[in-house]
């Protein structure tokens, strides 16, 4: 390691950007020293599934010949890892589950093919919640993920592995996707930055899909600006996706200091009720004291059905997993049970053994409220209140430009406490949910600690307002150095 | 059929949309090829992939709803069908639920006494068909061709508004005639192109409350619908006229058998989950999409039917026949206007000589071996009294097999009809002396006989002479004595 140097696993993806664009070292150093980190490091975190060190090493090298001929895309020679839930061409691609341990995919996802051809390097795959259900990474068929701030605690999930890496330095960036919050808590709890997009902003071609109207990629790094980096490369309209949204892609990363002088931001007179953690909500007021005194003004708002949300989403999203899962069935590919003597028994043993306890109930619980006789009461229902919940955003935006309030309730919690108790578990994500629902951006970012358990300040704005957000994030950071702040064992 | 009982029945048709690509993918959609080879990741259902719907598809389905006077829905959604099965990649077939592209449509057929009747069009959908299990040749297990999945079909469902088996094959077929006259479909039943399942039930004549129908499945022939029907039919009198209940079930027609077979009952019925597609977004349809979608509909059966009725003066029998296809309809058309002077012989050569030469060469009208053209020419000699309408087939036939133009065969063959009255009559003299016995007949009253005559008249002339004058010679000739 050179003299003066900043640690490599140390840096920033924008950091590392000019440390190759200035030669000051080779992405194959940058990459040998992470997949290194990654061998030391991961035995006690679990964050990855795959690691594709060939692979990389290939690309780098490439990377660093192209470079010397004046050849380098914005993100050239630079280290990303996938959340297991993105397809990757010849590429074990599991979502965590038993279901898919052997499922090597034939394609890249849309995500993967544009940081590719960016120039990106993948280090590796991250675990996850088995298909993205779960907010602890422990429903992973491939084990718990661990969290670096504490190893007996969750990082929290479903986006953990990438987030444990993240927060651990063994990669700078990774990718997500976000139903209910799946990065953006995650994040919370190991100290991250964690950016869902509008939905529609990112394709979601080649995520396995969990609830598709929900669903939306997005990334884990531990500065906005590098986030602002990888949206601008990951963000756009894709024909492949119909719900990818066809808007003009901003330069996100220029957009990063936009002053926030006449920002207005909402604070959600609901956020603060009893189940917010005491010192996690002093956390957060601290950093919308940071904020105010860079003259942005604070304006307290209603989200009035905000505790509806999270039943809601417990009816739509199962309803669609309940769908998007009748696929794996073991005619075509991944797990297929042996021996089966009919197609029922091959159907009922290949899922039966394939899929996990969670994955399970919520396949139960969907096909329930989509049962004839019980759709009106729950699915079409639940639909209503979505659009209520997407009601009460619009009109608080209408006061306000970014709402700012915790997370998540409470710092994270011990792997094991809440396996046996789903409710509890589902209410973790009582802040982020209202943001998948009505389809709208949102980030995490570090805003201090509490017991040295990190904590996270959520800033939500309209669609399509990820630059508002960034730039928000972004300045914080400017002010703030809790993202500096490394696990002691991962420095 | 027992009288005392009315037959109800409303069809479901499912018509393949005759698109180069699938509905959501860009996969080929050709008939025929080795399995799995037509089959993208989307059809295949693969993890991460979605749909994406071809435009072309939602073009047809509008055209088809403006062709049955129906209303094209301003907004449509897809649905998913959640069932599991192994030619159902995704466990769940992309359909239309609630709300279909098309609604409130109807059509006139003829109904058992030759009226006009209206039948009541409810919807059609756009969805995705499913692959095929194949269990032939693979040694104990199946195998799954899903070259068929995702080919795009329009399921068009009727009211139930038939009231016999004949009925409903009429309207299967005007329907079948309009999609092959809105080229949305290919129509071919062979390849399943075009399907029929047939919601069959009988009620006491009189009685409001329908009676308890069954599903016919997979009909894929005319023949098929009428027959199945019929049996299902007489089935369900049976049962109910010996004290039964008819049973709500789906069943199969065996073809071989002739007969229908129980496939799965109410209580073993799939709960099929509806839900909106979250991958598709709603289809919007605008006013200025629909009036330019209909400025591409050609002229319909109904219309070009009554148009000939008044423009060539046809039997509306005839006129029927002949615009059954759009390819018939043309090709009479392109005859007439090279033959002006009598479309009624034309329509008669169309729909006798010519359907029977194709019919038995297996060969459909627009690959003709004998152009509009050339039949008109043919038709051109007969109605200047060149040849006999007699001779005139054997001239269809020497075009049929040979080739060569009508006026090239009557010259090299020498087929040109006797009209000189004198030679006629020189031979009708001949033939009346050489048969004393039947000319004795004759004048006896026996009038029959007169077919004799002109059959021998017809023998000594190699058919050449104008039959009219021979039967006028003749008359004239026996009547001396």
């Amino acid at each position: 390691m050179a003299g003066q140097q900043q640690a490599l696993h140390t840096q920033s993806l924008a950091e590392l950007a000019k440390g190759l664009s200035k030669g000051e070292f080779s992405s194959r150093e940058l990459i040998e020293t992470l997949l290194s980190r990654i061998e030391e490091h991961d035995r006690s975190l679990n964050a990855f599934i795959s690691v594709t060190a060939d692979q990389a090493l290939a690309v780098a090298d490439a990377s660093d010949k192209a470079r010397s001929k004046g050849e380098a895309g914005t993100l050239a020679g630079l280290p990303i890892v996938y959340k297991d839930i993105f397809c990757t061409k010849g590429v074990l691609t599991t979502c965590g589950s038993r279901i898919l341990e052997n499922f090597v995919s034939p394609y890249d996802a849309t995500v993967v093919e544009r940081l590719s051809s960016a120039g990106a390097v993948m280090l590796g795959k991250t675990n996850m919640d088995e298909f993205a259900m779960g907010s602890s990474s422990e429903t992973s068929y491939f084990g718990p993920v661990r969290n670096p701030w504490d190893t007996v605690r969750s990082p929290g999930g479903s986006s953990g592995g990438s987030a444990a890496a993240v927060a651990a330095r063994l990669t700078p960036a990774g990718t997500g996707t976000d139903t209910g919050g799946s990065i953006r808590q995650p994040a919370a709890l190991t100290n991250t930055v964690g950016l869902k997009p509008t939905y529609g902003r990112v394709s979601r071609y080649g995520m396995v899909a969990f609830a598709s109207s929900l669903d939306q990629a997005g990334v884990i790094t531990r500065t906005a600006e590098d986030a602002a980096m990888l949206l601008s490369v990951m963000a756009g309209f894709d024909e492949r996706d119909s719900t990818s949204v066809d808007h003009p892609v901003p330069d996100y990363v220029s957009g990063l200091t936009v002053s926030l002088k006449e920002l207005k931001i909402g604070v959600v007179r609901q956020h603060f009720d009893a189940g917010l953690n005491e010192q996690c909500a002093a956390r957060v007021k601290d950093a919308l004291n940071v904020l105010e005194q860079q003259g942005a003004s604070l304006i307290e708002v209603d989200l009035p059905n905000l505790d509806l949300s999270v039943p809601t989403y417990y009816v739509v999203a199962p309803a669609e997993c309940s769908s998007n899962l009748s696929r794996f069935d073991g005619v075509r590919f991944g797990y297929r049970a042996d021996g089966a003597k009919d197609l029922l028994d091959l159907y009922r043993r290949s899922r039966g053994d394939g899929f996990g306890a969670e994955v399970k109930r919520r396949i139960m619980t969907g096909t329930y409220v989509l049962s004839a006789g019980y759709y009106d009461a729950y699915y079409l229902k639940a639909q209503k209140v979505r659009q209520l919940i997407s009601q009460d955003f619009k009109n608080a935006f209408e006061k306000v430009d970014v709402i700012a309030g915790p997370t998540t309730p409470t710092p994270t919690f011990p792997l094991g406490e809440k396996t046996d108790d789903p409710i509890t578990m589902y209410l973790n994500d009582i802040y982020t949910i209202g943001a998948n629902l009505a389809g709208l951006p949102g980030i995490s970012v570090p805003c201090g600690f509490v017991d040295d358990l990190p904590v996270g300040l959520q800033l939500v704005g309209p669609h399509f307002a990820e630059e508002t957000i960034l730039a928000c994030a972004h300045q914080y950071q400017q002010l703030t150095d809790w993202h500096q702040r490394c696990p002691e064992a991962y420095q | 059929m027992n009288s005392a009982w009315e037959v109800v029945i409303g069809l479901e048709l499912h018509t393949q949309l005759a698109t180069s690509s699938k509905i959501f993918s860009g996969a080929s959609t050709a008939y025929g090829a080795e399995p799995n080879t037509q089959a993208c990741l989307v059809d295949l259902g693969y993890p991460g992939v979605l749909p994406v719907l071809n435009a072309e598809v939602v073009r047809m389905a509008c055209k088809f709803g403006l062709a049955i006077n129906a209303k094209v829905a301003s907004r449509c959604v897809f649905a998913r069908k959640n069932y599991f099965y192994p030619d159902l990649p995704k466990g769940y077939q992309i359909s239309q639920y609630e709300l279909p592209i098309v609604y409130d449509g109807e059509l006139m057929i003829k109904d058992d006494r030759g009226e006009d009747k209206r039948i009541g069009i409810t919807r059609a959908h756009l969805e995705e068909d499913a692959g095929k299990s194949i269990h032939e040749g693979l040694n104990q297990s199946s195998g799954i061709d899903l070259n068929r999945a995702g080919t795009p079909l329009l399921e068009i469902v009727s009211e139930p508004d038939m009231r016999s088996a004949k009925e409903a094959v009429a309207f299967m077929r005007k329907i079948h005639s309009i999609v092959r006259y809105l080229e949305i479909s290919d129509g071919n039943m062979q390849e399943g192109s075009f399907r029929c399942d047939a919601n069959v039930s009988v009620r006491p004549h009189g009685q409001e409350k329908l009676g308890t129908r069954s599903e016919l499945k997979n009909l894929n022939s005319f023949r098929f619908v009428e027959k199945a029907i019929n049996f299902e039919i007489k089935r369900q009198i049976n049962i109910l006229e010996d004290g039964g209940e008819v049973a709500q079930e789906t069943r199969l027609y065996d073809s071989d058998r002739d007969e229908t077979r129980s496939m799965r009952s109410k209580e073993e019925a799939n709960d099929y989950r509806y839900f909106p597609d979250p991958d598709l977004l709603p289809v919007v349809l605008d006013d200025a999409f629909i009036a330019e979608v209909k400025k591409t509909l050609p002229e319909l059966p109904d219309a070009k039917q009554a148009r000939f009725v008044e423009q060539y003066a046809l039997k509306p029998s005839d006129a029927a026949i002949l615009t059954v296809s759009r390819a018939v309809a043309d090709y009479f058309e392109a005859t007439v206007a090279e033959f002006k002077d009598n479309p009624k012989t034309a329509a008669n050569w169309i729909t006798g000589e010519l359907s029977a030469a194709l019919h038995r060469d297996g060969m459909e009208i627009t690959d003709s071996k004998i152009a509009p053209a050339d039949l008109a020419a043919l038709l051109s000699r007969i109605q200047d009294g060149t040849i006999s309408g007699k001779i005139a087939k054997e001239v269809f036939e020497a075009m049929w097999t040979g080739g060569g133009g009508a006026n090239e065969i009557i010259e090299t063959r020498g087929l040109r009809q006797i009209t000189d009255s004198s030679a006629i009559e020189k031979i009708v003299d001949a033939v009346i002396a050489a048969n004393p016995d039947q000319v004795k007949q004759y004048r006896a009253g026996k009038v029959k006989v007169l077919g004799f005559f002109v059959g021998q008249v017809m023998k000594e002339t190699g058919g050449k002479a104008n039959p009219g004058q021979v039967n006028e010679v003749l008359k004239r000739r026996l009547r001396k004595g």
